[in-house]
C-alpha cells in the first residue's frame, strides 16, 4: 500500500507562469490538430475546454522561472537558503542534461542544491509535492521549490491537440517544525503504458527515416514523435481511478475526505472530471477547475487551478488534490494550508527566443 | 438487466441522431454522429446505469449495441 506522510514541511506558496498567447478552440487554426469526426463545437462540449496558452518559443523551464521568480519575490525568499529544486515534466529542455540543474543556475540558486527531474504527467505534481517533502521532512534542507509543467514541444512539430495548454509552475516548500504536513496516496499500473505515449525519440524507438510518417488515429494524424492518446481507456481509468485513491486516503489516515474545503483534481477533460466530482458526491463549489481558459496542462494543472481559481480563498483550508494520467500513474495528497500561505497572481508571458543556456 | 432500457440510454448519448435509429442490432459506428466523443459518453453512461467501467477495447471490439450490452450483462 503505497501510502505516505511527512510531517514538519508546509506549502509557503505557489505561482503559475502561462504563455499570453491564447488558442480558441472554436476558431481553429491551420496549426491545430483537429480530429474530422466531430465538429470544434462538439469538442467544446464534451471536454469543456475553450481555449489555451499556447507559444511556440517559451520552454516549460522559462515558463517555470517565471513562476519561480515571482514566487520568491512575494515570499521574499532568500535564494541561497533554497537547496533542493525537483522539475517535473515531460518537455524537458535537453535529452541531457537534466533541466533542474539548469534552473537551479538560471534561478541563482546556491551550487549547495539537491536538483533532480522526474518524467511524470498529470500525477506530477502529487509525486514531485512528495519528493521535496521527503527531502525536507528531517529538517536538514529548510527551503526547496518544485517546478511542475509542459509547454513548447505541444505546440510545434505537427499540430497543436486542442485539449492541452502549455503551463509552468512554482511550488515553495519549507521545513516547519510542527507543521501537520502531508499525507499520501500512490498508484501505478504500467500495463497501460501505451495509453497515452510519445512512440519516437527515446531509447527504444530512435528517430529514424520513418519516424515523422503520419499515420491516422480517430481522425487525426500523428507522426511518431507526437504523443497520442488512447481516449476511452484513459476515460474509464480517470472515472475508477481517481475516485477509488481519494477515498482510499481518507481510510487510511482515518478522515472524512468529504471534510476537505477543497478538491483540486488533475484537469483532464470536463466530461470526466465532473463523473469524477459526482463519483465522489462533492459539492461543485468544492471543486475549481481552470480547464476552460487553460485546457489539461498535465503536471501544472493542480497549482494552475490554485493560482487561477483560488488566488484570495487559498489560505488556512484543508485541500485535497489528486493527479492521474500517463504512465499509468496516480496519487492523491492531503494537506492544510496556513494563514501565511502566499498564491502569486498569475504570470503570462511574452513570446521569445531565449539566448541563454542554448548551444 | 433490461435490453430495451440499454438501447434507450445508448440512445440518449447522440444528440443529433433520432431515437427511433437504435435498436439491439444497430451497428452504432456505421452511425454518422458517432465519434470517439461520443465514445466517451457510452462509457460515462454505462458507468452511472450498471456501475461498470468498460475499457476503450470493450468499445471497438463491438459491432452492435446488443455486443456491448452483453459485455456489460457479463459484468453486472
Amino acid at each position: 500500500m503505497a501510502f505516505l506522510q511527512f510531517k514538519n514541511v508546509r506549502i509557503a506558496g505557489i505561482a503559475a507562469g502561462v504563455p499570453k498567447n491564447i488558442a480558441s478552440n472554436l476558431h481553429p487554426t491551420a496549426d491545430d490538430n483537429i480530429s474530422s469526426e466531430y465538429t470544434p463545437e462538439d469538442f467544446v462540449a464534451t471536454t469543456g475546454v475553450e481555449e489555451r496558452r499556447v507559444s511556440k518559443t517559451l520552454c516549460t523551464s522559462d515558463l517555470c522561472y517565471g513562476a519561480a521568480e515571482q514566487l520568491i519575490a512575494d515570499l521574499g525568499w532568500d535564494k541561497s537558503e533554497i537547496e533542493a529544486l525537483i522539475f517535473v515534466s515531460q518537455t524537458a529542455d535537453y535529452i541531457l542534461p537534466a533541466t533542474a540543474c539548469i534552473l537551479q543556475d538560471r534561478l541563482g540558486l546556491s551550487k549547495e542544491c539537491y536538483a533532480s527531474d522526474c518524467t511524470l504527467g498529470c500525477s506530477g505534481w502529487v509525486y514531485g509535492l512528495s519528493q521535496v517533502a521527503s527531502l525536507l521532512a528531517t529538517g536538514d534542507i529548510k527551503k526547496a521549490l518544485l517546478l511542475c509543467g509542459d509547454a513548447k514541444k505541444r505546440f510545434s512539430g505537427g499540430g497543436r491537440d486542442p485539449l492541452f495548454g502549455g503551463a509552468g509552475t512554482a511550488t515553495a516548500v519549507e521545513f516547519k517544525e510542527g507543521a501537520k504536513g502531508f499525507q499520501f496516496h500512490f498508484g501505478t499500473d504500467g500495463s497501460g503504458f501505451d495509453a497515452i505515449i510519445t512512440p519516437a525519440g527515446g531509447a527504444r524507438f530512435p528517430i529514424d527515416d520513418h519516424t515523422f510518417e503520419f499515420e491516422e488515429i480517430e481522425g487525426k494524424k500523428y507522426h511518431r514523435m507526437m504523443s497520442r492518446m488512447k481516449g476511452m481507456d484513459v476515460f474509464s481509468f480517470g472515472i475508477s481511478t481517481a475516485p477509488k485513491t481519494v477515498k482510499k486516503l481518507g481510510e487510511h489516515f482515518g478522515f472524512d475526505y468529504l471534510d476537505a474545503d477543497y478538491f483540486v483534481f488533475h484537469q483532464a477533460n470536463m466530461k470526466m472530471n465532473n463523473m469524477i466530482m459526482k463519483k465522489l458526491k462533492l459539492p461543485e463549489e468544492k471543486v475549481p477547475s481552470c480547464m476552460r481558459y487553460f485546457g489539461n496542462t498535465s503536471s501544472a494543472s493542480i497549482p494552475l487551478t490554485i493560482v487561477a481559481q483560488l488566488q484570495d480563498t487559498s489560505a488556512n483550508k484543508k485541500f485535497i488534490c489528486c493527479g492521474f494520467g500517463v504512465g499509468l500513474s496516480w496519487g492523491t495528497v492531503a494537506f492544510d494550508t496556513d494563514s501565511d500561505v502566499i498564491i502569486s497572481k498569475l504570470v503570462e508571458l511574452d513570446d521569445s527566443e531565449t539566448s541563454t543556456y542554448v548551444v | 438487466m433490461d435490453l430495451n432500457e440499454f438501447v434507450a440510454h445508448f440512445a440518449e448519448q447522440f444528440d443529433a441522431t433520432d431515437a427511433s435509429v437504435f435498436t439491439p442490432e444497430t451497428r452504432f459506428r456505421d452511425i454518422d454522429e458517432w465519434s470517439s466523443l461520443i465514445g466517451l459518453s457510452v462509457i460515462a453512461m454505462v458507468d452511472e446505469e450498471y456501475d461498470v467501467t468498460l475499457k476503450g477495447d470493450d468499445v471497438k471490439n463491438s459491432n452492435t449495441i446488443l455486443d456491448l450490452f452483453n459485455i456489460v450483462k457479463s459484468r453486472v
